[in-house]
């Protein structure tokens, strides 16, 4: 598992990527009510915002972390926000995206470095 | 930038966890563990406590409670002659040209009257009141009391077990109520929509008296996320965001918080603030005026979002001056302004939200029913 310091994992098996957002970003937004994920088959450049999170205090977006193209969301965070808090490492996967170029993520930090990262 | 204050609670808030924020120059916790979520489900169901010492608490004597009544009347629009003892009322600060300038409680106590306003507005607030009234009036901002809220259809239950007479006040009554040996100053009032008190302590018997009724199990503590999200879902007004010096009473909706006595034809018209802009409006009418609002779907509109009357083209008709999602209703809702020709409940407006407009429905105020002891 890789992080950014936008505070989204990423778990690679072979070219599909999926992502997701950390335990301690699920905790600092609160309550989750709502989520806009966008349409499988959309391709994405690195920092297009691409997710809108929106929980009981403010609104947030989650970036493309890599370029790529969406093949599958997680529909089930659109009927039931509040998965982000309860499970954010596992059900609460935002989306998968196809990548053919994987060298990047040798720039995102492994879990030692995102634990120390927020301190 | 100022030091940030700090309440007679602060070290409570921090042992149960609160997370800490500033607001109104004060360090205040805007939630705890439990969550935004939870706390509000709490306060509609069970009982939730507020630290609102934050708040100003100003009290005014003269000679006699007439004199200090007919004084306070040349400030706000509202009848304050009229107001028994032991009873409280809503009242608005204006300005020479009928805008907003704040917020208020206002409590007739027998020998004074006891006023409650927004802790932002406070310092402004005390010097007009010095500034108007003094020297036949005195004003006295109490810096040695905290203000607890105490909200929720378990709150007099809970407060009875501390004082049997909690019970037999109605919605607005005002007393002196002793609550585990400490003298209290107690309303049956609140910003939440929820029945509940607010109760006024001596600040050094804040704490204990804060742990005595979060000792009991249907009460926790509820930070100022929550306090928020409550007081939206009531429709309540949030001072500075849905109304302030631009808005009038009539057009932010809060006429009725103006009784007849001060109005056109009234016995006591008018000899406020504002008098000539604020009550032709009242009787002809305000071309915008304060709405709920219910963003169709699940996506939150909040505050500064703008309102258009189709779905292309055109100005902006209209602004959410607060919004998000109400835990109870468990959708979004706002609040806003709107001309007065889109103001019908049922209209369909559009919310900008990210380059996209959304449809919302004006709706009507509170967006959860008020559970008043009347």
């Amino acid at each position: 598992m890789k992080y950014t310091e936008e505070h989204e994992w990423l778990l690679t098996e072979g070219e599909l990527v999926t992502v997701g957002i950390t335990e301690h970003a699920a905790e600092q937004l609160g309550d989750v009510v709502f989520v806009e994920l966008p349409e499988p088959g959309t391709e994405v450049s690195k920092d297009d915002e691409i997710v809108v999170i929106e929980s009981v205090k403010a609104a947030s977006d989650i970036l493309a972390p890599l370029d790529g193209e969406i093949v599958e969301v997680n529909e089930a965070l659109v009927k039931t926000p509040g998965l982000v808090n309860e499970d954010p490492l596992g059900d609460a996967w935002f989306f998968k995206m196809k990548v053919s170029d994987l060298s990047p993520m040798d720039d995102y930090m492994d879990e030692a470095a995102y634990k120390k990262f927020i301190g | 930038m100022t030091e940030l204050r700090r309440t007679p609670l602060y070290d409570l808030h921090v042992e149960l966890g609160g997370k800490i924020v500033p607001f109104a120059g004060y360090e205040m916790p805007v939630q705890y563990p439990a969550g935004i979520m939870a706390e509000h489900i709490h306060t509609r169901t069970k009982a939730g406590l507020f630290d609102v010492s934050h708040m100003g608490q100003v009290i005014l004597r003269g000679d006699s409670p007439e004199a200090v009544a007919r004084a306070f009347e040349t400030l706000v629009p509202m009848d304050v002659l009229g107001l028994g003892e032991g009873r409280q009322r809503y009242g608005l600060f204006l300005s020479e040209t009928g805008g907003i300038l704040d917020d208020l409680m206002f409590a007739n106590r027998g020998d004074h009257l006891f006023v409650v306003v927004n802790a932002a507005c406070k310092g402004e607030d005390t010097a007009r009141m010095k500034a108007a009234l003094e020297p036949e009036v005195s004003v006295t901002a109490i810096e040695d009391r905290a203000l607890l809220a105490l909200q929720g259809p378990r709150a007099e239950a809970v407060l009875t077990e501390f004082a049997p007479e909690a019970a037999t006040m109605r919605f607005m009554d005002v007393r002196t109520l002793e609550l585990d040996g400490v003298e209290a100053w107690v309303s049956r009032s609140g910003y939440t929509g929820e029945d509940g008190y607010e109760i006024s302590v001596p600040a050094d018997q804040a704490a204990r008296l804060a742990r005595s009724l979060l000792a009991h199990d249907d009460v926790a503590p509820i930070g100022l996320g929550a306090r928020d999200s409550l007081r939206l879902e009531a429709g309540l007004c949030l001072y500075g965001h849905d109304i302030d010096t631009e808005t009038l009473p009539g057009e932010a909706s809060l006429a009725w918080s103006i009784q007849k006595v001060r109005r056109s034809g009234g016995a006591r018209e008018g000899g406020f603030p504002g008098a000539a802009q604020v009550l032709p409006q009242l009787v002809n009418g305000p071309a915008r005026k304060r709405v709920g609002l219910r963003p169709e779907g699940r996506a939150p509109m909040r505050e500064g979002v703008e309102l258009f009357a189709d779905q292309e083209g055109g100005a902006p008709v209209g602004r959410i001056t607060s919004g998000g999602f109400g835990p109870t209703v468990s959708g979004p809702i706002a609040m806003g302004y709107l001309p007065a020709d889109l103001c019908a409940l049922g209209t369909t407006v559009y919310g900008e939200l990210r380059g996209k407009r959304l449809p919302v429905t004006v709706a009507a105020l509170p967006f959860v029913r008020a559970s008043f002891k009347r």
